[in-house]
Protein backbone atom coordinates (compact mmCIF):
# COMPACT_ATOMS: atom_id res chain seq x y z
CA UNK A 1 0.00 0.00 0.00
CA UNK A 2 2.66 2.40 1.07
CA UNK A 3 4.76 1.75 -2.00
CA UNK A 4 1.74 2.20 -4.25
CA UNK A 5 0.98 5.53 -2.60
CA UNK A 6 4.62 6.49 -2.82
CA UNK A 7 4.53 5.76 -6.53
CA UNK A 8 1.24 7.56 -7.02
CA UNK A 9 2.57 10.67 -5.34
CA UNK A 10 5.97 10.36 -6.97
CA UNK A 11 7.70 9.72 -3.69
CA UNK A 12 10.53 7.26 -3.76
CA UNK A 13 12.10 6.15 -0.54
CA UNK A 14 15.55 6.29 -2.05
CA UNK A 15 16.24 9.89 -2.82
CA UNK A 16 19.47 11.85 -2.90
CA UNK A 17 20.05 10.86 0.74
CA UNK A 18 20.77 7.30 -0.40
CA UNK A 19 23.10 8.62 -3.09
CA UNK A 20 24.92 10.63 -0.43
CA UNK A 21 25.34 7.52 1.70
CA UNK A 22 26.72 5.44 -1.17
CA UNK A 23 29.13 8.17 -2.23
CA UNK A 24 30.36 8.58 1.32
CA UNK A 25 30.92 4.84 1.71
CA UNK A 26 33.03 4.86 -1.44
CA UNK A 27 35.06 7.98 -0.69
CA UNK A 28 35.74 6.98 2.93
CA UNK A 29 36.97 3.54 1.89
CA UNK A 30 39.70 5.25 -0.08
CA UNK A 31 40.31 8.07 2.41
CA UNK A 32 40.82 5.64 5.27
CA UNK A 33 43.62 3.69 3.58
CA UNK A 34 44.98 6.77 1.84
CA UNK A 35 44.67 5.22 -1.61
CA UNK A 36 42.75 7.32 -4.12
CA UNK A 37 40.39 5.48 -6.52
CA UNK A 38 42.64 6.18 -9.50
CA UNK A 39 45.68 4.59 -7.80
CA UNK A 40 43.53 1.66 -6.69
CA UNK A 41 42.60 1.00 -10.31
CA UNK A 42 46.26 1.04 -11.32
CA UNK A 43 47.03 -1.40 -8.53
CA UNK A 44 44.29 -3.76 -9.64
CA UNK A 45 45.67 -3.77 -13.17
CA UNK A 46 49.16 -4.54 -11.90
CA UNK A 47 47.96 -7.33 -9.65
CA UNK A 48 46.09 -8.87 -12.54
CA UNK A 49 49.06 -8.50 -14.85
CA UNK A 50 51.21 -10.52 -12.43
CA UNK A 51 48.60 -13.23 -11.95
CA UNK A 52 47.94 -13.80 -15.66
CA UNK A 53 51.65 -14.56 -16.07
CA UNK A 54 51.08 -17.72 -14.05
CA UNK A 55 47.41 -18.55 -14.40
CA UNK A 56 44.74 -18.42 -17.07
CA UNK A 57 42.25 -16.12 -15.42
CA UNK A 58 38.75 -15.46 -16.68
CA UNK A 59 39.26 -11.71 -16.99
CA UNK A 60 35.56 -11.04 -17.53
CA UNK A 61 34.75 -12.30 -14.04
CA UNK A 62 37.67 -10.86 -12.10
CA UNK A 63 36.66 -8.91 -9.02
CA UNK A 64 39.14 -7.01 -6.89
CA UNK A 65 37.44 -4.89 -4.27
CA UNK A 66 38.07 -3.07 -1.03
CA UNK A 67 36.06 -4.25 1.93
CA UNK A 68 35.79 -2.36 5.15
CA UNK A 69 34.37 -3.43 8.48
CA UNK A 70 35.22 -0.13 10.15
CA UNK A 71 37.82 2.62 10.17
CA UNK A 72 40.64 0.37 11.36
CA UNK A 73 39.83 -2.83 9.47
CA UNK A 74 40.06 -2.80 5.71
CA UNK A 75 40.90 -5.60 3.35
CA UNK A 76 41.42 -6.08 -0.32
CA UNK A 77 39.44 -9.06 -1.55
CA UNK A 78 40.10 -10.52 -4.95
CA UNK A 79 38.14 -13.16 -6.78
CA UNK A 80 40.05 -14.43 -9.79
CA UNK A 81 38.28 -17.34 -11.47
CA UNK A 82 40.80 -19.61 -13.16
CA UNK A 83 40.11 -21.03 -16.57
CA UNK A 84 41.31 -24.57 -16.20
CA UNK A 85 41.41 -26.39 -19.51
CA UNK A 86 42.26 -29.73 -17.88
CA UNK A 87 39.14 -29.73 -15.72
CA UNK A 88 37.00 -28.45 -18.54
CA UNK A 89 37.91 -31.27 -20.89
CA UNK A 90 37.18 -33.86 -18.21
CA UNK A 91 33.98 -32.20 -17.07
CA UNK A 92 34.88 -33.15 -13.54
CA UNK A 93 34.82 -30.21 -11.20
CA UNK A 94 33.72 -26.62 -11.25
CA UNK A 95 36.56 -24.20 -11.77
CA UNK A 96 38.49 -23.51 -8.62
CA UNK A 97 38.71 -19.92 -7.53
CA UNK A 98 41.88 -18.36 -6.26
CA UNK A 99 41.22 -15.92 -3.47
CA UNK A 100 43.72 -13.31 -2.42
CA UNK A 101 43.02 -11.48 0.81
CA UNK A 102 45.04 -8.50 1.83
CA UNK A 103 44.70 -6.99 5.27
CA UNK A 104 45.33 -3.28 5.24
CA UNK A 105 45.25 -3.17 9.04
CA UNK A 106 45.48 0.00 11.06
CA UNK A 107 48.56 1.40 9.36
CA UNK A 108 46.76 1.57 6.05
CA UNK A 109 49.57 -0.08 4.13
CA UNK A 110 48.69 -3.27 2.32
CA UNK A 111 50.73 -6.44 2.31
CA UNK A 112 49.79 -9.32 0.08
CA UNK A 113 49.07 -12.57 1.86
CA UNK A 114 49.05 -16.07 0.47
CA UNK A 115 45.75 -17.34 -0.89
CA UNK A 116 43.32 -18.46 1.78
CA UNK A 117 44.69 -21.60 3.41
CA UNK A 118 41.39 -23.52 3.32
CA UNK A 119 41.04 -23.05 -0.41
CA UNK A 120 44.66 -23.90 -1.06
CA UNK A 121 44.49 -27.18 0.84
CA UNK A 122 41.22 -28.11 -0.81
CA UNK A 123 42.81 -27.67 -4.20
CA UNK A 124 45.80 -29.72 -3.12
CA UNK A 125 43.50 -32.53 -2.06
CA UNK A 126 41.83 -32.54 -5.44
CA UNK A 127 45.20 -32.70 -7.11
CA UNK A 128 46.25 -35.62 -4.93
CA UNK A 129 43.36 -37.74 -6.10
CA UNK A 130 44.72 -37.75 -9.59
CA UNK A 131 47.78 -39.06 -11.27
CA UNK A 132 50.88 -36.88 -11.55
CA UNK A 133 50.42 -33.98 -13.92
CA UNK A 134 52.99 -35.21 -16.40
CA UNK A 135 50.95 -38.33 -17.09
CA UNK A 136 47.70 -36.51 -17.45
CA UNK A 137 47.35 -36.47 -21.20
CA UNK A 138 47.99 -40.19 -21.45
CA UNK A 139 45.61 -40.83 -18.58
CA UNK A 140 42.91 -38.80 -20.26
CA UNK A 141 43.16 -40.66 -23.51
CA UNK A 142 43.16 -44.05 -21.81
CA UNK A 143 40.05 -43.11 -19.82
CA UNK A 144 38.33 -42.05 -22.99
CA UNK A 145 39.31 -45.36 -24.51
CA UNK A 146 37.77 -47.25 -21.61
CA UNK A 147 34.49 -45.42 -21.99
CA UNK A 148 34.30 -46.28 -25.57
CA UNK B 1 37.96 17.81 42.30
CA UNK B 2 39.02 16.39 38.95
CA UNK B 3 37.12 18.19 36.22
CA UNK B 4 36.70 16.83 32.75
CA UNK B 5 38.14 18.45 29.64
CA UNK B 6 35.82 18.08 26.64
CA UNK B 7 36.93 19.27 23.21
CA UNK B 8 34.35 20.13 20.57
CA UNK B 9 35.75 19.60 17.06
CA UNK B 10 34.52 18.95 13.53
CA UNK B 11 37.19 19.23 10.86
CA UNK B 12 34.92 21.22 8.58
CA UNK B 13 34.07 24.78 9.45
CA UNK B 14 30.59 26.17 9.81
CA UNK B 15 28.90 23.03 11.12
CA UNK B 16 28.09 24.54 14.51
CA UNK B 17 31.05 23.87 16.84
CA UNK B 18 30.88 27.27 18.49
CA UNK B 19 27.11 27.12 18.83
CA UNK B 20 27.41 23.66 20.36
CA UNK B 21 30.14 24.77 22.78
CA UNK B 22 28.17 27.82 23.94
CA UNK B 23 24.99 25.83 24.44
CA UNK B 24 26.67 22.95 26.23
CA UNK B 25 28.39 25.45 28.53
CA UNK B 26 25.06 27.09 29.37
CA UNK B 27 23.26 23.75 29.78
CA UNK B 28 25.94 22.32 32.06
CA UNK B 29 25.91 25.51 34.15
CA UNK B 30 22.12 25.33 34.43
CA UNK B 31 22.55 21.75 35.69
CA UNK B 32 24.59 23.25 38.53
CA UNK B 33 28.03 22.39 37.15
CA UNK B 34 31.03 24.68 37.37
CA UNK B 35 32.12 25.30 33.80
CA UNK B 36 34.84 27.10 31.83
CA UNK B 37 34.57 27.41 28.04
CA UNK B 38 37.72 28.16 26.08
CA UNK B 39 37.77 29.61 22.58
CA UNK B 40 40.80 27.96 20.98
CA UNK B 41 40.23 29.58 17.58
CA UNK B 42 42.99 32.17 17.87
CA UNK B 43 42.67 34.91 15.24
CA UNK B 44 39.00 34.17 14.61
CA UNK B 45 37.38 34.85 17.97
CA UNK B 46 33.68 33.92 17.98
CA UNK B 47 32.56 32.19 21.15
CA UNK B 48 32.35 35.55 22.96
CA UNK B 49 29.69 36.96 20.59
CA UNK B 50 27.66 33.74 20.56
CA UNK B 51 27.58 33.90 24.36
CA UNK B 52 26.91 37.64 24.42
CA UNK B 53 30.11 38.44 26.35
CA UNK B 54 32.03 40.40 23.72
CA UNK B 55 31.88 43.68 25.63
CA UNK B 56 33.56 42.32 28.72
CA UNK B 57 36.81 41.06 27.25
CA UNK B 58 39.99 42.50 28.71
CA UNK B 59 42.47 39.65 28.51
CA UNK B 60 42.57 36.56 26.30
CA UNK B 61 44.04 33.08 26.00
CA UNK B 62 47.38 34.32 24.63
CA UNK B 63 47.71 36.87 27.46
CA UNK B 64 47.29 34.03 29.97
CA UNK B 65 49.71 31.69 28.21
CA UNK B 66 52.35 34.40 27.83
CA UNK B 67 51.99 35.45 31.46
CA UNK B 68 50.63 38.96 30.90
CA UNK B 69 47.53 38.24 32.93
CA UNK B 70 46.55 35.92 35.74
CA UNK B 71 44.18 33.09 34.87
CA UNK B 72 41.40 34.08 37.28
CA UNK B 73 41.36 37.74 36.31
CA UNK B 74 41.19 36.83 32.61
CA UNK B 75 38.13 34.60 32.87
CA UNK B 76 34.87 36.34 31.98
CA UNK B 77 31.90 35.48 34.12
CA UNK B 78 28.60 34.86 32.36
CA UNK B 79 25.79 37.33 33.04
CA UNK B 80 23.29 34.70 34.12
CA UNK B 81 25.40 31.96 35.66
CA UNK B 82 27.75 32.46 38.61
CA UNK B 83 29.78 29.38 37.75
CA UNK B 84 30.15 29.76 33.99
CA UNK B 85 33.26 31.44 32.62
CA UNK B 86 34.73 32.19 29.19
CA UNK B 87 38.38 32.38 28.19
CA UNK B 88 38.29 34.20 24.85
CA UNK B 89 40.66 33.67 21.95
CA UNK B 90 43.14 36.38 21.01
CA UNK B 91 41.99 38.24 17.95
CA UNK B 92 45.29 39.64 16.71
CA UNK B 93 47.60 36.66 16.98
CA UNK B 94 47.85 33.34 15.18
CA UNK B 95 47.55 29.77 16.35
CA UNK B 96 51.29 29.35 16.83
CA UNK B 97 51.12 31.69 19.83
CA UNK B 98 49.83 28.74 21.88
CA UNK B 99 51.27 25.21 22.07
CA UNK B 100 49.52 21.94 22.96
CA UNK B 101 51.62 21.87 26.16
CA UNK B 102 50.35 25.35 27.11
CA UNK B 103 46.80 24.04 26.79
CA UNK B 104 47.54 21.02 28.97
CA UNK B 105 49.05 23.24 31.65
CA UNK B 106 46.12 25.64 31.56
CA UNK B 107 43.42 22.98 31.67
CA UNK B 108 45.21 21.06 34.44
CA UNK B 109 44.93 24.17 36.57
CA UNK B 110 41.24 24.64 35.68
CA UNK B 111 40.44 20.99 36.34
CA UNK B 112 41.14 21.58 40.03
CA UNK B 113 38.21 23.96 40.47
CA UNK B 114 35.75 23.23 37.68
CA UNK B 115 33.59 20.27 36.70
CA UNK B 116 33.87 20.85 32.97
CA UNK B 117 36.35 22.62 30.74
CA UNK B 118 34.91 22.87 27.22
CA UNK B 119 37.29 23.72 24.38
CA UNK B 120 35.91 25.12 21.13
CA UNK B 121 38.34 23.79 18.52
CA UNK B 122 39.05 25.71 15.33
CA UNK B 123 38.20 24.08 11.99
CA UNK B 124 40.98 22.27 10.18
CA UNK B 125 43.49 19.69 11.33
CA UNK B 126 46.49 21.90 12.03
CA UNK B 127 47.99 23.55 15.09
CA UNK B 128 44.76 25.01 16.44
CA UNK B 129 43.11 21.60 16.36
CA UNK B 130 46.18 20.03 18.00
CA UNK B 131 46.03 22.65 20.75
CA UNK B 132 42.40 21.78 21.41
CA UNK B 133 42.92 18.01 21.19
CA UNK B 134 45.98 17.58 23.41
CA UNK B 135 44.33 18.28 26.80
CA UNK B 136 41.03 16.49 25.97
CA UNK B 137 39.59 13.71 28.12
CA UNK B 138 36.78 13.33 25.64
CA UNK B 139 36.11 14.69 22.16
CA UNK B 140 32.72 15.56 20.72
CA UNK B 141 32.59 15.70 16.95
CA UNK B 142 30.02 18.02 15.43
CA UNK B 143 28.83 17.21 11.94
CA UNK B 144 25.94 17.98 9.62
CA UNK B 145 24.03 15.27 7.71
CA UNK B 146 25.79 16.25 4.50
CA UNK B 147 28.62 14.60 2.53
CA UNK B 148 31.49 17.03 3.05
CA UNK B 149 30.85 17.47 6.78
CA UNK B 150 30.62 13.70 7.32
CA UNK B 151 33.78 13.09 5.33
CA UNK B 152 35.69 15.64 7.41
CA UNK B 153 34.24 14.15 10.59
CA UNK B 154 35.69 10.81 9.54
CA UNK B 155 39.09 12.36 8.90
CA UNK B 156 39.13 14.03 12.29
CA UNK B 157 37.96 10.81 13.94
CA UNK B 158 41.03 9.03 12.56
CA UNK B 159 43.29 11.75 13.97
CA UNK B 160 41.52 11.64 17.34
CA UNK B 161 41.98 7.87 17.52
CA UNK B 162 45.61 8.13 16.44
CA UNK B 163 46.18 10.55 19.33
CA UNK B 164 44.60 8.02 21.75
CA UNK B 165 41.74 10.39 22.49
CA UNK B 166 39.03 8.29 20.90
CA UNK B 167 36.47 7.18 20.31
CA UNK B 168 34.76 10.53 20.09
CA UNK B 169 31.02 10.93 20.30
CA UNK B 170 28.97 12.55 17.59
CA UNK B 171 26.66 15.55 17.58
CA UNK B 172 24.59 15.59 14.39
CA UNK B 173 23.64 19.22 13.98
CA UNK B 174 21.07 20.87 11.71
CA UNK B 175 19.13 17.72 10.86
CA UNK B 176 15.93 18.37 8.92
CA UNK B 177 13.45 15.61 9.80
CA UNK B 178 11.13 16.43 6.90
CA UNK B 179 13.96 16.05 4.38
CA UNK B 180 15.08 12.80 6.01
CA UNK B 181 11.51 11.54 5.71
CA UNK B 182 11.54 12.32 2.00
CA UNK B 183 14.85 10.50 1.61
CA UNK B 184 16.56 13.74 0.60
CA UNK B 185 18.90 13.95 3.59
CA UNK B 186 21.18 11.51 5.39
CA UNK B 187 19.41 10.23 8.50
CA UNK B 188 21.13 9.93 11.88
CA UNK B 189 21.18 6.15 11.32
CA UNK B 190 22.94 6.68 7.98
CA UNK B 191 25.58 8.86 9.64
CA UNK B 192 26.02 6.26 12.37
CA UNK B 193 26.42 3.50 9.74
CA UNK B 194 29.05 5.50 7.90
CA UNK B 195 31.10 6.78 10.83
CA UNK B 196 30.52 4.04 13.40
CA UNK B 197 30.60 6.57 16.24
CA UNK B 198 28.24 6.77 19.17
CA UNK B 199 25.77 9.62 18.84
CA UNK B 200 25.47 11.90 21.85
CA UNK B 201 23.08 14.34 20.25
CA UNK B 202 20.82 14.99 17.29
CA UNK B 203 20.02 18.68 16.91
CA UNK B 204 17.17 19.57 14.57
CA UNK B 205 17.44 22.59 12.29
CA UNK B 206 15.84 25.47 14.15
CA UNK B 207 15.45 29.10 13.08
CA UNK B 208 15.67 30.12 16.71
CA UNK B 209 19.40 29.29 16.64
CA UNK B 210 19.97 32.26 14.34
CA UNK B 211 17.85 34.55 16.52
CA UNK B 212 19.87 33.34 19.48
CA UNK B 213 23.21 34.16 17.88
CA UNK B 214 21.82 37.51 16.72
CA UNK B 215 20.98 38.43 20.29
CA UNK B 216 23.89 36.66 22.03
CA UNK B 217 21.57 34.53 24.15
CA UNK B 218 22.28 30.84 23.43
CA UNK B 219 19.26 28.93 22.21
CA UNK B 220 19.26 26.48 25.08
CA UNK B 221 17.93 29.33 27.27
CA UNK B 222 14.87 29.44 25.01
CA UNK B 223 12.36 26.90 26.31
CA UNK B 224 10.44 26.91 23.01
CA UNK B 225 13.38 25.77 20.96
CA UNK B 226 13.75 22.16 19.93
CA UNK B 227 17.42 22.70 19.18
CA UNK B 228 17.80 24.19 22.65
CA UNK B 229 16.15 21.13 24.21
CA UNK B 230 18.36 18.84 22.15
CA UNK B 231 21.53 20.65 23.32
CA UNK B 232 20.29 20.40 26.87
CA UNK B 233 19.94 16.64 26.40
CA UNK B 234 23.52 16.45 25.12
CA UNK B 235 24.72 18.16 28.31
CA UNK B 236 22.79 15.70 30.46
CA UNK B 237 24.20 12.74 28.52
CA UNK B 238 27.66 14.21 29.00
CA UNK B 239 27.14 14.06 32.77
CA UNK B 240 26.32 10.37 32.41
CA UNK B 241 22.54 10.62 32.52
CA UNK B 242 20.63 8.24 30.26
CA UNK B 243 18.38 10.55 28.24
CA UNK B 244 16.22 9.13 25.43
CA UNK B 245 16.47 10.83 22.05
CA UNK B 246 13.73 13.31 21.23
CA UNK B 247 11.10 12.33 18.71
CA UNK B 248 11.77 14.78 15.93
CA UNK B 249 8.90 13.49 13.81
CA UNK B 250 5.93 14.33 16.00
CA UNK B 251 4.25 16.45 13.35
CA UNK B 252 3.39 14.10 10.49
CA UNK B 253 2.05 15.77 7.38
CA UNK B 254 -1.24 14.88 5.74
CA UNK B 255 0.46 12.41 3.44
CA UNK B 256 2.15 10.56 6.30
CA UNK B 257 -1.09 10.41 8.23
CA UNK B 258 -2.89 9.04 5.19
CA UNK B 259 -0.22 6.36 4.74
CA UNK B 260 -0.36 5.44 8.42
CA UNK B 261 -4.16 5.28 8.31
CA UNK B 262 -4.22 3.06 5.21
CA UNK B 263 -1.52 0.82 6.67
CA UNK B 264 -3.60 0.42 9.80
CA UNK B 265 -0.94 2.02 11.98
Amino acid sequence: MTSLLNRLFGRTKRGSGATAKNRLHFVLQHDRINLPPERAEEMKKEILAVIVKYLAVDQERVEIALEQRDRMHSKLVAELPIVNETYKSENLKPEPVATVATDAGSNGAGKVNEGEPEDASAEDAEEDDKEPVADKSDEDSSKDDDKR
Amino acid sequence: MAGKVVTISSGKGGVGKTTATANLGISLASLGKKVVVIDADIGLRNLDVIMGLENRIVYDLVDIVEGRSKLRQSMIKHKKFEDLFLIPAAQTRDKMAVSPEDMVKLTDELREDYDYVLIDSPAGIERGFRNALEPADEVLIVTNPEVSAVRDADRITGLIEAADKGPGRLIINRLKPDLVKKGEMLSSDDVYDILGLKIIGIIPEDELVLSASNSGIPVTLNMDSKAGMAFNNVARRLTGEDVPFMNLDDNPGLFQRLVRFLDGR
